[in-house]
Formats: structure tokens, C-alpha cells, sequence
């Protein structure tokens, strides 16, 4: 069911909209978990547009449809496949039979993707409305300068009628540039339908307040379950990435209990060093229990915390107030977290200034930390994290100058940029 | 009297700079600023040559270029698109329609002179 829903590019939610069930009770019955009665059967298959037998056939029934409609795109000219032979290729060779079929369902529902996206790119009337602005006042300002600056004798009134065009296409221009960019900036994957799987952790951790062992916890062992019957979750990578998450704040919180970390807390502040020594742990499941731990309204700190990988890639946001975090692509490299990642088990305290419209500071303490998971012989993987507290009011020894990433950071004459700005007209 | 161009161009800023610099070297040029009576002021002005915007209000560039090709006393007028969008499937599209030359914005004056002095050479 599962296979045919890919193939004809429906969402579980729509599916299970148009069958007149949920979308949990849907995914249990694609994993095989619930048996499905003739009704509801007869219902799928119409959505799907399948015959209730092929859908109640199973595995290699719809195989042998992908096949069929693999067969069917296939370039006929020269080497056309053998359709009236499926079958056989089925019985004979049902590995390859199986890799094939998986690879046009995966191929369909690659193209699908790739078909929003450009239509989302072509369609959007904001978009659209926008560069057209952008490149209009361009336009007007490229060839009104060029006027002026290669025309000698231009008569005064030209001169300073221009010079007003001028400007107020420069202001034109940068109010529609500042609306591109937090439209960009600020869209919400959701209007796609296309969130990564770690966005969909992320709007699941957000609505529960980063701690979902605290708010609703499910019982142990029910954790499969859960995941299924939280809405945000929609992709099976973002299920898996939750029950890792889930199984990691289980153990951080028998580790640190809840009582012995609030006392440890209201005795030491919110320092992460003070706590792991204060608690006999770890630095790492202290940032950890620190970002998403549930504090008081009245006196809790707002902490946020990023982590990365070996290659600097963002594995977890939990965002800050004030502190952009960037949705696509890598960060900035003057961020403390990165200096973290080349300097393992070295503790770093800084002291940040973000740069935007108004530079905001940050009390930031960052740590790295080698892992072998597989043991001796194995890789070494390791974790980078940063937790975000709200800056001192003063220090001494300043601030390091950061930004959010290149592409939307206005501050110049930056030597470790790795791309222009957007914002900077100097970068 | 020189050799009269009409613009068709909705921006103000744009239709200004453009008219200016066509002035100076010499044009007579008349501008109109939408797509709905476009196909009228082109007949009444008859213009040696026709620089046409693609997005205009009320009817496009695309749309005016396609009845003016159709019309037998218009079908043969040299006419520069300009568009705001540079990609090559849009130079293709205008060609298609039946335009004489293309032009992305933003634009250099002096590609602008030289292709419509050749155009009117032409």
C-alpha cells in the first residue's frame, strides 16, 4: 500500500483524509501492524487506483506493477524491455525484480519533488513580484547612471532629475532586497510540503517544548507509537531521528534527574562546567539536559544549543531569541561551536556579538567531544555543541564579531567570508 | 527629423533614461506605458522601430508581438524586446513570438544604440 501510495505521489495524510481515517492509524496498517476489513480496503484502492486484490496481493503484486509502469516510460526505440516476459523476470531474478521496482517508485517520487519545486520557483507570486522589482529598479539605476556618468554636457534640471530617479530607485530597491530576504528567510518549509526530516524533529520538538520526556512522555517501550502519533512527524527518517532523540534524553535524564538537576541549578547558575563537576558527569549530557531542560516561567534562562558533526554540518537547533540560526546551508566559521570541533575536549567560553540591523551579544560555551562508537577499531565520530545564554552585561575582554552565515551577514571586511553577502555591498 | 522609435514600457524610470540617451543620438521617440491600447498608439504612431517591454499591464509583450505579426501592415516592424527575465528559454520565447532582438535587464545603453541602430540600418 505503501508502495503504490509513493508511486502516485500521495502524502500519508492525504490518503488517509481521503479514506476517512488518520494518518497514524493509516501507518500502521502500511507497516503491517493493523489488519485492514473489506470496507476500508475497497475505499484504499479506489484512492489509490489500484484493485483491491492487487493492494491485498502484497509485496510482489505491486512489484510487478512498478515494472509494468517502469516498463512503460522506458525509451521504446532500442532495447525495449520485455513486457509480456515480467513474470518471468519476477521469478527468475525477484532481487533485481525488487531493485528495480524500488528504484521507479523512488525515481516517481523524486520527479514528483522535483516538479513542486520548480513549481513553487515559477509560481510563487511573491517571488516572482519581487525579483521583477529588483531587477526594474537595477535596470533603471544602471542606465541613469550610465547617463550621468558618460553624458559631459547634461543639462542641469536632466542632471538633477535623475539624480532623484536615482534615488528613489535605490530605496526601491533595498526595500524590495530586505522583503526578499525575509521572505527567504522566514517561509516556512511547511508551504512545500518538502521539510527535511530534521525540520520535522524540530517542529515536533518546538511544539513540546524541547523535552518531550517532561510534557507527555510515553512509557517506556512505547516509544514507536508515540512517534507515529505525533502530526510533525510525517516522514519515516524524521520517526527514526525522534526515537534516537527520545532514547538519548531518556539517558540523559536518569542520568541527571530532575530533582538533583534543579538543585544543582539554583546552587551553581546555569554554567555548565560548575554543573558537570557539581553533578559528577560529563560535560555533554549537561548541555544537553541544560538546553531542554524545563525551567520555572518566572526565573528560567532561555538557553538555545547547536550541535554538529565532524564535517560542521547543523545536527540540532534549538533556537535562542535574537539568535539566527541559518535553515539551509552551513553557518558561520567564526562561531565559537567550530572552534569547538578543531580543539576536542577543550572547553571554550565566549562572549559573541551577532551581527544585524542591531548586533545583539551572547554568553556562549562550547565543547567537543570524540566518540568510537564501534569500538577500538572503529571511526572516530565526533559531536561539537554550543549552548546560547544571554550575554554579561560586561566583559572586559570583548566580544567576537559573528554572524548568521555569509549569505545574509552585512558585516565587512570579514576575513574568514567564504561567499559575498546578499546584504553587504562591500563583501 | 530623425527616425522615430515608440517605446512601450510601463517603469517610468526606465522609459526616461531610455528616452534620453535615444534623444541624444539623434531618435524621435514616442512612449506609451501599457499593454490594453498598445496595438492603437503603435498604428497611429507608426514607429521605424518598436522596443517593446514583455511585462506590461494589461496585455503582455508576447501578446501585442503576436498581433502585430499577424497584421499585415505591422507584420514586418523591427521590434527589441526587453525582459526582466535573462534566461535563454526566454530569448528563444521572444524570437519565437517574432522578435527582431532580445534584450535581458538589466541592459548596457550602448547595446541597447547599437542593436537599434542595426535594426533600423536594417
Amino acid at each position: 500500500m505503501r508502495e503504490r501510495r509513493l508511486l502516485v505521489g500521495l502524502k500519508q495524510a492525504d490518503l488517509a483524509r481521503a479514506a476517512g481515517i488518520s494518518p497514524a492509524y493509516l501507518n500502521l496498517i502500511e507497516h503491517n501492524r493493523r489488519r485492514v476489513g473489506p470496507e476500508l480496503l475497497a475505499t484504499l484502492a479506489a484512492v489509490l487506483g489500484v484493485d483491491e486484490t492487487t493492494l491485498a496481493e502484497g509485496a510482489e503484486s505491486v512489484i510487478f506493477e512498478s515494472l509494468r509502469e517502469a516498463a512503460a516510460g522506458a525509451p521504446t526505440e532500442e532495447h525495449a524491455p520485455e513486457v509480456e516476459r515480467i513474470e518471468e523476470f519476477l521469478g527468475r531474478f525477484p532481487g533485481w525484480a525488487a531493485l528495480l521496482a524500488s528504484r521507479q517508485v523512488r525515481m516517481t517520487a523524486l520527479e514528483r519533488s522535483l516538479e513542486e519545486l520548480n513549481e513553487r520557483m515559477a509560481h510563487d507570486p511573491f517571488l516572482s513580484a519581487s525579483l521583477h522589482e529588483v531587477v526594474s529598479a537595477v535596470t533603471s539605476v544602471r542606465s541613469t547612471a550610465a547617463i550621468l556618468a558618460e553624458t559631459d554636457d547634461i543639462d542641469p534640471q536632466w542632471r538633477a532629475r535623475f539624480h532623484l530617479n536615482i534615488y528613489e530607485d535605490s530605496i526601491r530597491l533595498s526595500e524590495a532586497a530586505a522583503a526578499l530576504v525575509s521572505y527567504l528567510d522566514a517561509s516556512q518549509e511547511s508551504e512545500t510540503g518538502l521539510m527535511s526530516p530534521q525540520e520535522e524533529v524540530e517542529a515536533w520538538l518546538a511544539r513540546s517544548g524541547y523535552d518531550p520526556q517532561a510534557a507527555d512522555a510515553p512509557p517506556p517501550g512505547t516509544d514507536e507509537d508515540y512517534v507515529t502519533r505525533m502530526p510533525e512527524l510525517a516522514s519515516t527518517a524524521a520517526r527514526k531521528l525522534a526515537l534516537a532523540y527520545l532514547a538519548r534524553s531518556r539517558q540523559d535524564a536518569e542520568l541527571l534527574p530532575e530533582d538533583r538537576f534543579r538543585a544543582a541549578l539554583a546552587d551553581v547558575g546555569a554554567d555548565p562546567g560548575l554543573l558537570a563537576r557539581r553533578l559528577g558527569t560529563g560535560l555533554a549530557p549537561v548541555f544537553r539536559r541544560l538546553a531542554t531542560f524545563r525551567q520555572d516561567e518566572e526565573d528560567g534562562v532561555p538557553v538555545g544549543l547547536v550541535a554538529c558533526d565532524a564535517s560542521g554540518t547543523l545536527t540540532f537547533r534549538k533556537p535562542m531569541p535574537g539568535f539566527a540560526l541559518p535553515r539551509f546551508g552551513a553557518a558561520c566559521p567564526l562561531w565559537p561551536l567550530y572552534e569547538a570541533l578543531a580543539r576536542p575536549m577543550v572547553p571554550i567560553r565566549a562572549v559573541v556579538e551577532l551581527a544585524g540591523q542591531v548586533p545583539q551579544r551572547f554568553l556562549t560555551y562550547s565543547f567537543s567531544e570524540p566518540r568510537f562508537p564501534a569500538g577500538f577499531d572503529g571511526p572516530q565520530v565526533v559531536e561539537a555543541m554550543m549552548l546560547i545564554l544571554p550575554a554579561p552585561r560586561a566583559r572586559p575582554d570583548g566580544e567576537r564579531a559573528i554572524g548568521t552565515s555569509c549569505r545574509i551577514c552585512p558585516r565587512s571586511g570579514c576575513v574568514a567570508r567564504r561567499e559575498p553577502s546578499i546584504l553587504s555591498v562591500d563583501a | 527629423m530623425g527616425r522615430r522609435i515608440l517605446l512601450i514600457e510601463d517603469e517610468p524610470h526606465i522609459a526616461e533614461a531610455i528616452r534620453f540617451f535615444l534623444a541624444r543620438d539623434g531618435w524621435t521617440v514616442a512612449t506609451h506605458d501599457n499593454g490594453l491600447d498598445a496595438l492603437e498608439v503603435i498604428r497611429a504612431q507608426e514607429p521605424h522601430v518598436l522596443v517593446l517591454d514583455v511585462m506590461l499591464p494589461g496585455r503582455s509583450g508576447y501578446e501585442i508581438l503576436a498581433d502585430l505579426r499577424a497584421d499585415a501592415g505591422l507584420a514586418r516592424l523591427p521590434v527589441l524586446v526587453l525582459s526582466a527575465r535573462g534566461q535563454e528559454g526566454e530569448r528563444a520565447r521572444a524570437e519565437a513570438a517574432g522578435a527582431s532582438r532580445f534584450m535581458a535587464k538589466p541592459f548596457a545603453n550602448d547595446a541597447i544604440l547599437a542593436a537599434l541602430r542595426d535594426m533600423a540600418g536594417s
